[in-house]
């Protein structure tokens, strides 16, 4: 490859690379290849498609022009931008409320209103618009708190959007929150500064970074959704339900790809604005540092345990309310229970088969996710030499954190379903939805890889690589047993996020590689909500278990593998 | 990490292993089909009693999802065979060559309105399947609102925002219900009605039985939908009564036919010549009033008993060549009101 011919012209200086360094930039440049072909050239093909009439002739910005002067499109983008900026405040105050009740007061159960906070992750974003039309539809048990407002339009999809990337903004939270120095609060204490001073001039400031970046991520989160406004949305149309509608209603793939432009655009301003202020920020903790510890305020904690409670009051009541719904016979003139809603075999969505193809899903993305990732962290970080290729990796590794799914999915269709494409083959099949599984949530898991083995010593690689052991043996050896605790994370959240995606699968999956979560969208669609709920919560409980399989195996290897760290 | 391994290593064999043995079954028929989902594992059932090595494939969307994907793959098609799509969208398909016409063995003994009137015909119809309202007395008399008994009462300014119907892009019944209505009423009638219907809808749902399901869970209290679906909701214990509007009602054929270019020709010629026969007709009666082969039709449940008298005389042809114009006029005048999708 490219580096060969590099190396012929090798300055003096440098020092000779063994065959470990040829055979580590070898598989990096293999690996960071892959991503090419899975991010770059995907995106690629769908950007030109928007320059392109139905026939694939090239038409300039012609697509562009038509979409701008259709009023009913062109309204999705203030739709869809206010919806964003409203939930995004909603979601930010209440998470930043409940983040302070867990790290700063002295309320009890805090691990109970941890765990329950982290509810909203084993579902579909599906699943907050199936409750609420139970809730507060034209049916629902509790529609008269709307006053005759319609659940059907904005409210349903703010309150929807914000009950399920609020436990996303709540670990971004609590992190920067957990980080005090109390010396700077005594300092204030001493200072006789009246509590609210403090909170504006301390705590805040303190918490600034950490919710300015939870900001970006529900902003992109509720603004590339198409979940929650598809359920719950009624006559109200966003931008995300407008590709769906172009893509999957119309099959116009031109005025698709041109609204996925138009979504990818404030998705990357915000994902830029999110990397230059992280890294305006500065250490706050310095070696003196004292950790905070909070006293006991009785007025003060017990407004924070109402609100804690409330909320955990909401989640459990939506999660609660579709499962309830889910084993109703017939809502809402035979309340009686059955199961009559799991016998997914006579409706929409591909019955039974979809559940268990999201499980293969899932445990492929998991597997080759967990291995792919990890190695391709490893030899980012441990590598030596070829800084360029090196950080170029790294640049490419980070960019599908800023490409909605429902935009890769797409540029999937354009890219593979490409006759004269030699990887057309994996159209349709299990592969591509690996694939775009995999991609869709790579720069998370690599990142944890990254900081992973960033805690390792160097020293390591210098001792084993002194000793004559060969990379391959260090990295099985030790690299992986210390890295254990991150591999298993990175593997249950690909495991989880393959269960609950649909935007990324929902133009890529076939007949025969249905899943679940296409399931209960086109349940829903046909009509048939109960049984949309009911796989909606059979996701919900594979997600958990494999969630408690996971802290089971955690717990076992780190008792057996590191045991060091007790040291 | 041992451990690990042979979990992955058992994931690898399992997942060849099951690609093995999906290979090695008979030839597999892929089938476009807008059929009702609950019905295709019956259908596919009946068709494997008499030819048990062809396995059928669904792919299975709403009517205008299945002829746009038709459409959309005409210079490589990936189905082999469309079975249960509206007739009106198979006649399209014909006007672009994309059907291999074919007599199926005892197509003489089918009504002859429901056959193409080429020869060798490039589809044959099914059963008719009929517009209707489904609407929930529960709810109606709740809000309030009179049982309508026609089309024209549904503009009455008292349902403003009670009536759900399918949006005729992407849904057959929707297609069907504004073909019928441009027909009754004439061009500039029909549109004119459907302005003032577009006041009292509340959402255009992307389904067809949407409206009908929804109407039955009393979500919206009356839905434009058919007859069909809302005889299996009532089936189901819905409080609904299935209005016929007294001006008469649109329907559409479900028809099967054979794509062109197929790779699979005999197997898909068995297929089709298996949906002519009586069985399957007796099968399609199981939910559709009117089906193709004469005499097999007995009355089905809840279905209303005026239904056959109010089915207009409907001009396909006139209805599939002008299909891009009337969705493009109806787009542009109502989309914005329309359900995500």
């Amino acid at each position: 490859m490219a580096d060969t011919a590099f190396s012929g012209k090798s300055v003096p200086i440098k020092p000779k690379l063994s065959n470990d360094d040829w055979i580590m930039r070898g598989a990096m440049i293999l690996i960071g290849l892959v991503l090419i072909i899975a991010i770059i050239l995907p995106l690629y093909a769908m950007l030109s498609k928007s320059f392109e009439d139905s026939d694939g002739n090239f038409i300039g910005l012609a697509n562009y022009v038509e979409y701008f002067s259709t009023p009913a499109l062109f309204q999705s983008i203030y739709n869809s931008l206010s919806i964003s900026v409203i939930a995004t405040i909603v979601v930010l105050v209440t998470s930043f409320l409940y983040a302070y009740a867990l790290t700063r007061t002295c309320i009890p159960f805090k691990k109970f209103f941890r765990l329950v906070a982290m509810i909203p992750l084993l579902t579909p974003s599906l699943l907050s618009g199936i409750s609420l039309v139970y809730w507060f539809g034209n049916q629902g048990v509790a529609k008269e708190l709307l006053f005759g407002e319609s659940i059907y339009g904005p409210i349903g999809i703010v309150f929807g959007s914000s009950y399920w990337v609020f436990p996303h903004a709540l670990m971004i939270v609590i992190t920067a929150l957990s980080i005090a120095d109390s010396r700077l609060y005594e300092a204030a204490d001493a200072l006789r500064t009246s509590k609210i001073r403090t909170f504006f001039t301390v705590t805040l400031p303190g918490a600034k970074y950490g919710l300015i970046s939870a900001g970006f991520v529900v902003f992109t989160l509720v603004f590339t959704d198409f979940g929650v406004p598809k359920v719950i949305g009624g006559n109200y149309n966003m931008l995300a339900t407008d590709i769906y509608k172009q893509v999957i209603g119309q099959l116009n793939f031109q005025m698709g790809a041109v609204v996925s432009v138009v979504l990818l655009a404030p998705a990357l301003l915000a994902f830029v604005l999110d990397r230059i202020v992280q890294k305006k920020q500065v250490a706050l903790l310095s070696a003196k540092a004292v950790p905070l510890v909070p006293k006991p305020d009785a007025k003060r904690d017990m407004f924070f345990l109402g609100f804690c409670t409330l909320v955990a009051a909401v989640i459990i009541g939506m999660i609660g309310m579709a499962q309830y719904a889910a084993l109703v016979k017939f809502w809402p003139y035979d309340l009686s229970l059955s199961l009559n809603n799991y016998n997914f075999d006579v409706m929409d969505g591909g019955g039974w088969d979809s559940f268990y193809n999201s499980i293969e899903l899932g445990l492929w993305s998991a597997t080759i996710g967990t291995v792919v990732i990890f190695f391709g962290a490893y030899l980012v970080q441990k590598g030596r030499g070829f800084e360029k290729g090196r950080g170029l990796f790294q640049a490419i590794a980070i960019i599908p954190l800023a490409v909605p799914g429902m935009v890769l999915g797409l540029a999937y269709i354009f890219f593979f379903n490409n006759p004269d494409n030699p990887l057309n083959f994996i159209y349709g099949t299990m592969i591509i939805l690996v694939v775009v599984t995999i991609t869709h949530f790579y720069t998370v898991s690599h990142l944890t890889a990254v900081t992973a083995l960033q805690q390792m010593d160097n020293e390591f690689e210098a001792v084993s690589a002194s000793l004559k052991a060969p990379f391959y043996k260090t990295f099985t050896r030790v690299t992986v047993p210390v890295c254990s605790p991150a591999i298993l994370d990175i593997s249950i959240y690909l495991f989880m996020n393959a269960m609950t995606t649909v935007s990324a699968v929902v133009f890529l999956y076939s007949s025969d590689t249905s899943l679940a979560s296409i399931a209960v969208l086109n349940m829903d669609d046909a009509g048939d909500i109960a049984p949309a709920a009911a796989m909606a919560m059979m996701i919900a409980y594979t997600c958990l278990g494999a969630r408690i399989l996971h802290a089971l195996l955690s717990r076992g290897i780190m008792k057996k593998t590191a045991a060091w760290r007790g040291r | 990490m041992t451990a690990m391994k042979k979990i992955a290593l058992g994931l690898i064999g399992a997942a060849s292993a099951a690609v093995i043995t999906s290979a090695a079954l008979a030839e597999t028929l892929t089938v476009y089909t807008a059929v009702e989902a609950e019905d295709l594992k019956k259908y596919a059932a009946e068709f494997n009693k008499q030819n048990p090595d062809i396995k059928i494939k669904w792919v299975r969307d709403s009517t205008g999802v299945v002829t746009a994907k038709l459409l959309a793959e005409k210079d490589n098609p990936q189905a082999d065979v469309v079975w249960g799509l509206a007739a009106t969208s198979l006649m399209k398909l014909k006007a672009e060559g994309m059907l291999e016409p074919y007599a199926p063995a005892g197509v003489e003994k089918l009504e002859g309105s429901f056959v193409d009137s080429s020869n060798p015909p490039s589809w044959t119809g099914m059963d008719a399947w009929v517009a209707a309202v489904c609407v929930n007395t529960v709810e109606a008399e709740a809000k309030g609102l009179p049982i309508p008994s026609s089309w024209k009462d549904l503009t009455k300014p008292v349902y403003k925002g009670h009536v759900a119907m399918p949006n005729p892009a992407s849904s057959g019944t929707g297609f069907l219900d504004v073909s019928s209505w441009l027909q009754m009423f004439g061009e500039e009638g029909g549109w004119k009605f459907m302005d003032e219907l577009h006041q009292n809808i509340a959402w255009y749902t992307h389904s067809g039985s949407k409206p009908c399901k929804q109407a039955a869970s009393g979500e919206v209290p009356i839905g434009v939908s058919f007859a069909f679906r809302g005889a299996k909701s009532k089936a189901k214990g819905a409080p609904l009564e299935i209005v016929v509007p007294t001006e008469g009602v649109g329907w559409d054929m479900e028809a099967t036919a054979i794509v062109k270019g197929t790779k699979k020709l005999e197997a898909a010629q068995k297929l089709v010549d298996f949906t002519v026969t009586k069985e399957a007709n007796e099968m399609y009666n199981k939910g559709y009033a009117v089906v193709a082969y004469p005499g097999v039709a007995k009355p089905v449940e809840h279905f209303p008993e005026n239904l056959s008298a109010a089915m207009i005389n409907n001009d396909f042809e006139w209805a599939a060549v002008n299909r891009d114009k009337i969705l493009a006029e109806w787009k542009n005048r109502y989309d914005s009101k329309s359900e995500p999708k």
